[in-house]
């Protein structure tokens, strides 16, 4: 089982917190990978909230490939945030030659363009710049998206810590916004595109659990939209299940749970949007997800989110103060980074819930 | 010595000989009686009574039970005689070296007979088995404690960006028309018509849907096949457990017609057959012997050979079906009644079920796929024992074309034909779906289940001929009151309660608590060749 958690704060803090959240999650465990996607940057990346901000990590000939296709595309570098290594002995980290993340301008083209527009632009980028990497096999690109930075890696999350400088709070890296994981994937071949969080257009997403649905899910997405693909991870049905239902048919944010879990026909009669759930029940069968899950997501303007299995078969506990919020899979973690917070308001969500934390930090809980 | 001819035939040349004891034989004739093939007969024969003392040996004439060696009166081996034998005396058995597929051509016309295709052996699913437990990774269910939500469409189903949906207050709601869509229990009793079938069988049938409706809240649903449906039935409540069925000789339909107006709820839906697994291409056929008093009042027709045409008249192509057909039933019931259509598994399976997914209308409600396996109460047996498709890889080919196009569930897949013919149609249902069925249909297992003795090794498989043994496929009185209906009823309901239960012992460990339609990531074959065809995983 792995352990996620995200942390929302009014002040942008550090991703030192975020380790400090999973580490003592993680005892009994294989501890084999870090991964976070950091949202609305302060630090370094904080004047540059508009523009994108590639996250990759690539070889010699990959920086290059990179290059390359960004001049060709127009994309202008503006900002670049260079990790410097600090290598030790014995660290167990299997880092890349290069981590780029840097921020662009627009192409002048663009210049005007609408929001809808760029968002396609983005992600088109980040699909052909995957596949050129791929076919090269020259790196790995993880987010290319204004204020969202993505850093993953394989090893122990200290020595990955340890080797990115996080443990140190220089004020660099911060985030009001982390979403993290500590574990590659454990079914599966260990590849670093199959570490969540996943990132797809302004939405981030990390599982606990298992799709036993995986199958019927990635048959049902694959023509569903371009930026589904990977299907490295059976998380990634839930990323893209929520671009789908939000993004895509901009449906009220509850509908996502209606997606993945539908009500019992008979408990959709009543309901004043019952001839909607069953339609939607009806059509969307095919994302409908199985076996044991917890859902932490971020979405666009920075809310977090998290549900479960029809069964609650995974745990999740939400709490927090007046100035940061956190979701994660185990109490430890919590108490960790909030040992002060008041434990008798923390919510431990059921099956049925729907938990948002909204930007002003309001926990609402919503009932399916 | 008496002449011998070649041509003779004898009983030696039949499909089943009579196993008969006379030193058991107590000459109570109840054989006779129940015997409706006229395939015994009683006899006397000369014994030798003692070897005899002197030159003239004694005999003495012993009362026995003969088989009968006329072709006409072959036995069927449907069993009866040894049902009904208190001692035991008599029973058929197999002749190998019978000559009666030589033989039963002899009037110059094609071989007849019901049940089912008799000729292939190898049963696919019985090639699959459910390989993908939860162990360790995610929990299993438990099948006993969990709830389950075991149903599937039946109906045009949209895709979600074209759902008439408007966000109202944060609520969705529905802002215009969306074809009928009704989710069912994913098996559906078809079709087998009142004609084909006797009304007490028919009846056990309906018994069985309400009773499993309306006291075990399963929604199954019944077809009735092509030939109507009682006039008071129809004007029914329980009408809504049924779905009329309309095949190319619209027997029925002009009453179906009438009673609309009376009517008290709709159907369940409607089911165009263009085809059947057993005999595609061969048309519809119910021997004038089977044409009874009120078969005649309910289809409207003289006593006479009923045959369907082997295609509706006037469509010649799939945009005709879809535009005359799903149009004008889905008008006749207002567009508040899914239309589906059933077709014969073929070569050609795929393209229709391509144009069904992109017809511009939305309109077909299911498409109805039925191979090779299924039954069927009268066919050349040409047709049944050599044309059809077996089912398995064209569900599976159908789903994964709608799969190709982002369109999976929108015309629901019904699979039927041979479901059950081990007796474990769960564990068929269960793997179709995974495969990529919403539902599947069962119908010769069903009269197994009232009382047929007909299987695919040649027994019995006489409903052609009005004479079943055990009053179901026949309309002849003395026979029909044979059947129990209460009885019949009860055994389709005692099946389907212990197949909810099978279901849910095969989601449960898969981990699943809605059908897992798709998931053949759950299936392996031990048949390299098998999963190869089905895009499965092999495993030895
Ligand atoms: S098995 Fe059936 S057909 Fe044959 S003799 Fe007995 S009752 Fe008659
Ligand atoms: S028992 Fe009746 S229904 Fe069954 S095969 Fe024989 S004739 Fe047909």
């Amino acid at each position: 089982m792995c352990r996620i958690g995200a942390i929302k704060s009014k002040a942008p803090v550090h991703p030192s917190q975020a380790l400090r959240l999973m580490m003592p999650q993680q005892e009994g465990h294989d501890n084999s990978g870090f991964a976070m996607v950091m949202q609305d940057l302060g630090g370094l990346f904080a004047p540059y909230p508009d523009l994108p901000l590639l996250s990759l990590a690539c070889t010699q000939k990959g920086t290059q490939l990179v290059e390359d296709y960004m001049e060709a595309r127009n994309f202008h570098r503006v900002f670049e945030w260079v990790p410097k290594p600090k290598r030790r002995t014995g660290q167990d980290i299997k880092a890349m030659p290069h981590y780029i993340f840097r921020c662009y301008d627009y192409p002048e083209q663009y210049a005007k363009a609408a929001w809808e527009e760029k968002q396609e632009l983005l992600l088109d980028a980040r699909l052909e710049l995957r596949s050129l990497l791929e076919q090269q096999q020259a790196g790995y690109v993880y987010s290319f998206w204004p204020n969202v930075l993505t850093l993953k890696e394989i090893g122990k999350p200290h020595d990955i810590a340890d080797y990115f400088r996080l443990w140190e709070d220089n004020g660099e890296l911060q985030a009001k916004n982390i979403v993290v994981q500590c574990r590659q994937n454990t079914n599966y071949e260990v590849v670093r595109y199959a570490a969540h969080p996943f990132f797809l257009q302004g939405y981030t997403l990390c599982a606990n659990g298992e799709n036993t649905f995986f199958t019927r899910n990635r048959d049902f997405q694959r023509s569903l939209h371009r930026g589904y693909i990977g299907f490295e991870s059976d998380s990634q049905n839930f990323l893209y299940t929520l671009h789908y239902v939000l993004h895509v048919l901009k449906w009220p944010v509850q509908y996502y749970k209606h997606v993945i879990t539908p009500l019992p026909a008979a408990e959709m009669e009543g309901r004043k949007d019952g001839d909607a759930l069953r339609l939607i029940r009806q059509s969307l069968a095919h994302l409908e997800i199985n076996g044991p899950n917890t859902v932490i997501a971020m979405l666009p303007d920075g809310s977090l989110l998290s549900c479960c299995d029809g069964k609650k078969l995974r745990p999740v506990v939400i709490g927090g103060d007046a100035a940061t919020k956190v979701i994660t899979s185990e109490v430890c973690g919590l108490n960790a980074v909030l040992p002060r917070r008041k434990t008798e308001e923390d919510v431990y969500p059921h099956e049925r819930e729907v938990v948002i934390i909204t930007p002003d930090l309001e926990v609402q809980r919503w009932l399916q | 010595m008496a002449p011998v001819m070649a041509q003779d035939v004898t009983v030696n040349d039949l499909p089943w000989l009579l196993e008969y004891s006379p030193e058991r034989c107590q000459m109570c004739g109840k054989c006779l009686a129940v015997c409706t093939f006229q395939a015994i007969e009683a006899a006397t024969e000369r014994r030798l009574a003692s070897p005899g003392g002197g030159n003239a040996p004694a005999y003495r004439l012993a009362p026995v039970i003969r088989q009968s060696g006329k072709l006409a009166e072959a036995c069927v081996g449907c069993g009866m005689c040894a049902k009904v034998c208190p001692n035991r005396a008599i029973r058929p058995v197999r002749n190998p070296d019978s000559r009666s597929e030589l033989l039963v051509r002899s009037g110059g016309l094609p071989a007849k007979r019901g049940g089912r295709n008799n000729l292939l052996k190898g049963r696919t699913l019985d090639e699959i088995v459910v390989g993908r437990i939860s162990q360790m990774t995610d929990p299993a269910l438990d099948s006993e404690r969990h709830t389950f939500d075991i149903r599937a469409p039946f109906g045009r189903v949209l895709g979600a960006g074209a759902l008439p949906l408007a966000a109202e207050g944060g609520l969705l709601q529905v802002t215009g028309k969306t074809p009928p869509v009704r989710w069912i229990y994913p098996v559906i009793f078809g079709d087998m018509s009142v004609g084909a079938l006797s009304p007490r069988a028919w009846e056990a049938i309906c018994l069985a849907t309400a009773y499993l409706n309306e006291v075990h809240h399963l929604p199954v649903r019944m077809c009735t096949g092509e030939g109507g449906l009682p006039p008071g039935l129809l004007r029914s409540e329980h009408l809504q457990y049924m779905i009329l069925q309309i095949a190319s000789g619209h027997f029925g339909w002009n009453r179906i017609i009438a009673a609309m107006p009376e009517m008290q709820t709709d159907p369940a839906g409607i089911l165009i057959k263009i085809g059947q697994g057993a005999k595609p291409g061969d048309g519809g056929l119910l021997p004038a012997v089977k044409v009874a008093e009120h078969i005649r009042a309910i289809r409207g027709v003289p006593k006479a050979d009923l045959l369907s045409p082997p295609n509706h008249q006037g469509l010649y192509s799939i945009e005709e079906s879809v535009q005359k057909m799903h149009l004008s039933m889905g008008a006749a019931f207002g567009f508040r009644v899914p239309v589906a259509i059933k077709c014969a598994a073929s070569s050609t399976s795929v393209s229709v079920y391509n144009n069904l997914l992109r017809d511009p209308y939305q309109i077909c409600g299911g498409f109805f796929l039925d191979g090779i396996q299924g039954g069927t109460g009268a066919a050349n047996t040409v047709s049944l024992e050599h044309t059809g498709h077996p089912l398995v890889s064209k569900v599976r080919e159908c789903y994964l074309a709608a799969v190709n196009q982002g369109r999976q569930g929108q015309v629901p897949l019904w699979a039927g034909g041979g479901i059950g013919m081990t007796g474990q149609a769960a564990a068929d249902a269960f793997k179709l779906i995974c495969l990529g069925a919403n539902g599947v249909f069962i119908a010769k297992l069903l009269i197994q289940l009232c009382g047929c003795v007909g299987n695919e090794n040649g027994r019995c498989n006489a409903c052609h001929t009005g004479r079943c043994p055990v009053g179901i496929c026949t309309q002849d009185p003395r026979l029909i009151r044979r059947l129990d209906v209460d009885k019949a009823a009860q055994n389709i309901v005692d099946y389907m309660l212990a197949f909810d239960s099978e279901l849910r012992k095969l989601m449960a460990p898969v981990g699943n608590s809605s059908l897992p339609v798709g998931r053949s990531d759950a299936l392996v074959s031990v048949d390299k060749a098998v999963a190869d065809a089905l895009a499965i995983a092999y495993a030895c």
